[in-house]
């Protein structure tokens, strides 16, 4: 608290609040959704218990989506724009440390106010002046200059993916990673963090691809799906980093974009994005697909096909990523490809599109160690979900759930072990004859 | 007094209706008119079923994961809503008066009915206030006009109940009565209260957005 106001004071003498541009803001966005819903709210609190913040820490009343968005977006509508700093600094405490814009409040509201994309407005106001954590936007210039959010150059990214083919050539033959193939039926893209630090996530899928047979290929450019710049509030930047693999795609003429298992990727890809960048028809122009989908698709027409033996038979179950699940439509696909893989399911309670938000989402990954308390404390509501079930493993097709089962795991003592659906289906697919490495080495456990 | 009464239960009428459907279709039409270039969303992924599913599962009593989740505040709710237009519409002496003036009437029902039934309606507006002081969650969204509002809304009940048992001085109940129907119906379309009709254009747009596009169900 102290060093937060030091610092503001600090700021307010050297940084004057630009009310002009935040008015320009909030007048554009000044629709008829907006207005209506900060108009109708009738605060009747049933969004309260629907908000995992709320119940991870007590039922404190401020915690309520009505609540957050009442002292953001709706005070500062109510201000007409003239705010300080001051006030922009409590809005950044709760518009990224107090949600994740999981959208679970807009299907317990009565008037199905939809609280996330308010939130989402504001903190494009607070992005205007700077306001917004450093985690979120330490990542904008390597998005602008290279593309993707790590910086890594297209040789790099080629190099990795060819290592990546050879590696995986021991293990099923003929793998390839075609790069830049014109006219491809796929075009899969990627979180960069697996090229450079889980590149077996690329091998993983190499394999998959090449055991179903799929005619697919890697962009050079525009491979990176993320999209940091949504989440940040950021929403010119977020236009162009969608933009990049859309114009991609209709480049090499492929089909389908194909997105790895992550989950905020989706929802700034088939959602988002075109409206971030200027589609006024909201759909993005080249269709997308979720690896959940695609997997899906696999295993039913049997072009994967499970080894039996190699199904899992610890107890597992299955967070549904908020973005793939509730903000996707896909978790009916999730649990289908769970019963091809796990002998021993159990869902957690709620789940599908009512599950909760595992803490992780909304930015609070690459937010990093600011915010890393924060998440831990409303993590608690998806441990007690997780320890509930009994399982052993989580699986997860998004990385931010990933990452954040795996600290929840740590700070509330679960014992489970994350794994995403390429991890197992690698692990337990059946290689065809034809895809059987001439010198086999023996599988261990 | 007898001419105050006659300006309530004449000109006032008029202009009272006409601000309360004027008012509400200016809101609407002023909101379409902003959401052509500032809501293609809400245009873009249009869906009949959707829309009406969206609409329908909060009409029907308990018929969300929200509403059962606090069953006694719902059915309160439920009830609060249906009576506040049902005893006004289907009240004798209100169709009497329609009869006089425009020679159409409603159904109406018996007036010992229509009295139990505004006790109820008292009944779950009190426990509506005393939700909101009661829950913290509430409570702390709740403001002084919020409250006014809630009363504002059973003003009309109390006095047209306490008219009806002549309790109190008639002719003053009965002026108030009218009165406070008549404010009431000029604050709905200037307030939170426009959800009468925003209600459906805002559940239909979630119903759009999370159930058309994503399949998830918004109730």
């Amino acid at each position: 608290m102290c060093r937060g106001e030091t610092a503001d004071m600090s700021e307010v003498l050297e940084k004057p609040i630009n009310t002009n541009k935040i008015k320009e803001i909030l007048e554009a966005n000044d629709g008829a959704r907006i207005r209506t819903w900060l108009s109708i709210c009738s605060r009747c609190g049933l969004c309260a218990e629907s908000c995992f913040f709320y119940l991870a820490r007590d039922k404190d009343p401020k915690l309520s989506p009505a609540y957050k968005v009442k002292h953001t977006l709706g005070e500062m509508y109510r201000r007409k724009g003239n705010v300080d700093r001051e006030f922009l600094s409590k809005c950044y405490d709760i518009l990224w440390g107090e949600c994740t814009t999981c959208k679970r409040c807009s299907l317990f509201c009565p008037f199905g106010i939809d609280i996330a994309t308010m939130i989402a407005t504001a903190r494009a106001v607070c992005h205007s002046q700077g306001i917004v954590p450093v985690g979120l936007t330490r990542t904008s210039d390597n998005y602008r200059l290279t593309g993707n959010q790590m910086g890594m150059s297209s040789e790099d990214f080629i190099d990795t993916c060819s290592w990546m083919a050879e590696e995986s050539s021991e293990e099923v033959a003929g793998v390839n990673i075609p790069i830049d193939k014109k006219g491809a039926r796929i075009m899969y893209t990627v979180n960069p963090r697996e090229p450079m630090y889980y590149p077996q996530d690329i091998a993983m899928a190499a394999k998959i691809f090449t055991v179903a047979e799929e005619d697919w290929t890697m962009p050079s450019t525009g491979w990176d799906c993320t999209n940091l710049a949504m989440f940040a509030g950021d929403r010119a930047l977020a236009g162009h980093i969608v933009k990049l693999m859309y114009d991609k795609a209709v480049e090499l003429g492929v089909e389908k974009i194909v997105m790895t298992e992550c989950g905020h990727a989706y929802r700034s890809g088939v959602f988002e994005g075109p409206y971030f960048a200027g589609y006024r028809n909201g759909r993005p122009p080249v269709e997308i697909v979720h690896s959940v989908r695609l997997f899906y698709e696999y295993l039913r027409d049997g072009r994967i096909k499970i080894d039996p033996d190699k199904m899992i038979e610890e107890p597992v179950t299955y967070q549904d990523p908020c973005n793939v699940s509730r903000n996707g439509g896909l978790w009916e696909e999730g649990r289908r490809i769970v019963s091809y893989l796990v002998k021993d399911f159990r869902d957690m309670a709620p789940n599908r599109e009512y599950n909760h938000c595992c803490g992780g989402g909304g930015g609070f990954i690459p937010m990093g160690p600011e915010f890393k308390k924060r998440r831990m404390i409303s993590g608690k509501v998806k441990a007690e979900q997780i320890r509930a079930t009994g399982a052993k493993i989580v699986i997860t097709p998004c990385h931010n759930c990933f990452d954040q089962v795996r600290d929840l795991s740590k700070e509330y003592d679960l014992g489970v072990k994350v794994l995403s659906f390429k991890d197992i289906i690698c692990e337990s697919m059946i290689i065809p004859e034809k895809f059987q490495p001439v010198e086999t080495d023996e599988d261990e456990e | 007094m007898y001419e105050l009464y006659n300006f309530l239960t004449g000109p006032a009428v008029w202009i009272s209706f006409l601000v309360f459907f004027g008012g509400l279709l200016f809101r609407i039409a002023y909101l379409a008119g902003l959401s052509r270039e500032r809501d293609r969303v809400f245009y873009n992924h249009m869906s009949a079923s959707s829309g009406f599913r969206s609409i329908l599962h909060w009409l029907i009593p308990l018929g969300s994961v929200s509403l059962r989740s606090q069953p006694v505040f719902s059915v309160m709710f439920f009830c609060f809503h249906v009576l506040l237009f049902a005893v006004p519409l289907f009240l004798q002496a209100h169709n009497t008066l329609w009869h006089e003036a425009f020679g159409v009437s409603l159904w109406s029902m018996p007036d010992h009915f229509a009295d139990n039934l505004t006790i109820a309606f008292m009944a779950t507006g009190v426990f509506l206030f005393a939700r909101r002081l009661v829950r913290p969650e509430v409570r702390i969204l709740t403001s002084v006009w919020d409250y006014t509002l809630l009363i504002l809304t059973v003003l009309p009940f109390l006095t047209g109940f306490l008219a009806y048992r002549q309790i109190g001085p008639y002719p003053i109940m009965l002026i108030l009565h009218v009165l406070f129907g008549e404010l009431l119906l000029v604050i709905v379309p200037f307030s939170k209260l426009g959800h009468v009709l925003l209600f459906f254009f805002s559940r239909a747009f979630i119903g759009f957005e999370m159930g058309e596009r994503r399949g998830a169900r918004t109730w």
